[in-house]
């Protein structure tokens, strides 16, 4: 297995690099249905997580994921920052009280619980919860990687049918109809981009 | 204690910097330097967004041991308080409150019932008498 400061640092480089390359995806997502800003605003939050990778991956790895939240909530300056932001900083804290060896889906609940009360959402408005939870879900089930990478490409695109009831497209009403929602789309890139990047490192 | 500091403060988060300096302009115009008055507009860029850094700031530069009532205008300006007022920390985080109530009409009645020296709960209560 990979130490945790090569691991911590391969995950931000992905994660940015995934961003970047779909930055204006995102935003052309977002100017359908809401303010046009997600790309730009994401890749920001992963630039300063980027900008900060020697010190994040010096850390142990509860306090690297709850510094790498906070790092997000501080500079993606849109709804998706405190959104992000909790689901990582509570994650940190979950790994931090759980023993070594606790179960990682019982901590990525709790963390997805946070994000619900945090945005006063649930599945099936919208957002990335629709992406987080079945994510959650074949991460439960045991699924292989690549099963769940394709469970978060599915369930981002499972959005489109849905009306948005939570955030700026809620404005929009029955007009949200038939657009994906473009935090359900960057969760989804970020899945993938995670799953990938664990299964080309998986121990020998 | 100041007669300022004993009155609840106000803060005005917008994801424009222009609308929360606007407003922020108006309150002012309105009570004078008799209520802390503090706000946050745009992303840490100064460009359309918000900031949860920036709006910390605003609400300990308009801190009053009466308490604060924020003002926001849409989703993130809402979710980004509420994640600078759990920066903020305990106890403060318990005297400030997110009003539910337009955001130049409410800021500036907050501000006037502030100014008379009435309680967080009743500054609040008057702004958000305004929603529907």
């Amino acid at each position: 297995m990979q130490t945790e400061p090569k691991l911590i640092a391969g995950l931000i480089e992905v994660c940015r690099a995934t961003i970047a390359a779909n930055s204006d995806h995102l935003c052309a997502l977002d100017r359908a249905i809401g303010d046009g800003d997600h790309g730009t605003n994401m890749r920001r939050g992963c630039e300063a997580v980027s900008a900060e990778e020697a010190n994040l991956s010096s850390l142990p790895l509860p306090d690297a994921v709850e510094k790498i939240g906070l790092t997000l909530v501080m500079n993606i300056g849109g709804a998706a920052g405190p959104l992000y932001g909790t689901l990582l900083m509570e994650m940190g804290r979950e790994l931090r009280t759980q023993e070594a060896g606790g179960a990682f889906p019982i901590i990525l609940k709790r963390a997805i619980d946070a994000v619900a009360r945090r945005g006063r959402a649930t599945a099936g408005d919208k957002t990335l919860l629709d992406v987080l939870y079945p994510v959650q879900d074949a991460l439960a089930h045991r699924s292989r990687l690549s099963d769940i990478a394709s469970r978060a490409e599915l369930s981002a695109n499972d959005t489109a049918p849905m009306k948005a009831m939570r955030g700026r497209a809620a404005y929009l009403g029955d007009r949200s109809i038939g657009h994906v929602d473009p935090g359900a789309s960057s969760c989804a890139l970020l899945t993938v981009a995670i799953c990938r990047y664990l299964e080309e490192n998986r121990p020998e | 204690m100041t007669a300022t500091t004993m009155n609840v403060g106000i803060v005005i988060v917008s994801h424009s910097p222009l609308v929360a300096r606007g407003i922020a302009d108006m309150v002012r115009q309105m009570v004078g330097d008799s209520v802390p008055l503090a706000w946050s507009g745009g992303n840490v860029h100064g460009e359309l967004g918000t900031d949860a850094a920036g709006i910390l700031r605003a609400i300990e530069s308009a801190w009053s041991e009466a308490g604060v009532a924020v003002f926001v205008d849409l989703g993130g300006a809402e979710t980004n308080s509420e994640m600078a007022i759990e920066m903020l920390g305990a106890p403060r985080s318990a005297r400030v409150s997110i009003c539910n109530a337009p955001l130049v009409e409410g800021a500036v009645m907050a501000a006037a019932e502030a100014s008379g020296g009435a309680s967080l709960s009743k500054v609040v209560a008057t702004a958000e008498e305004l929603s529907p």
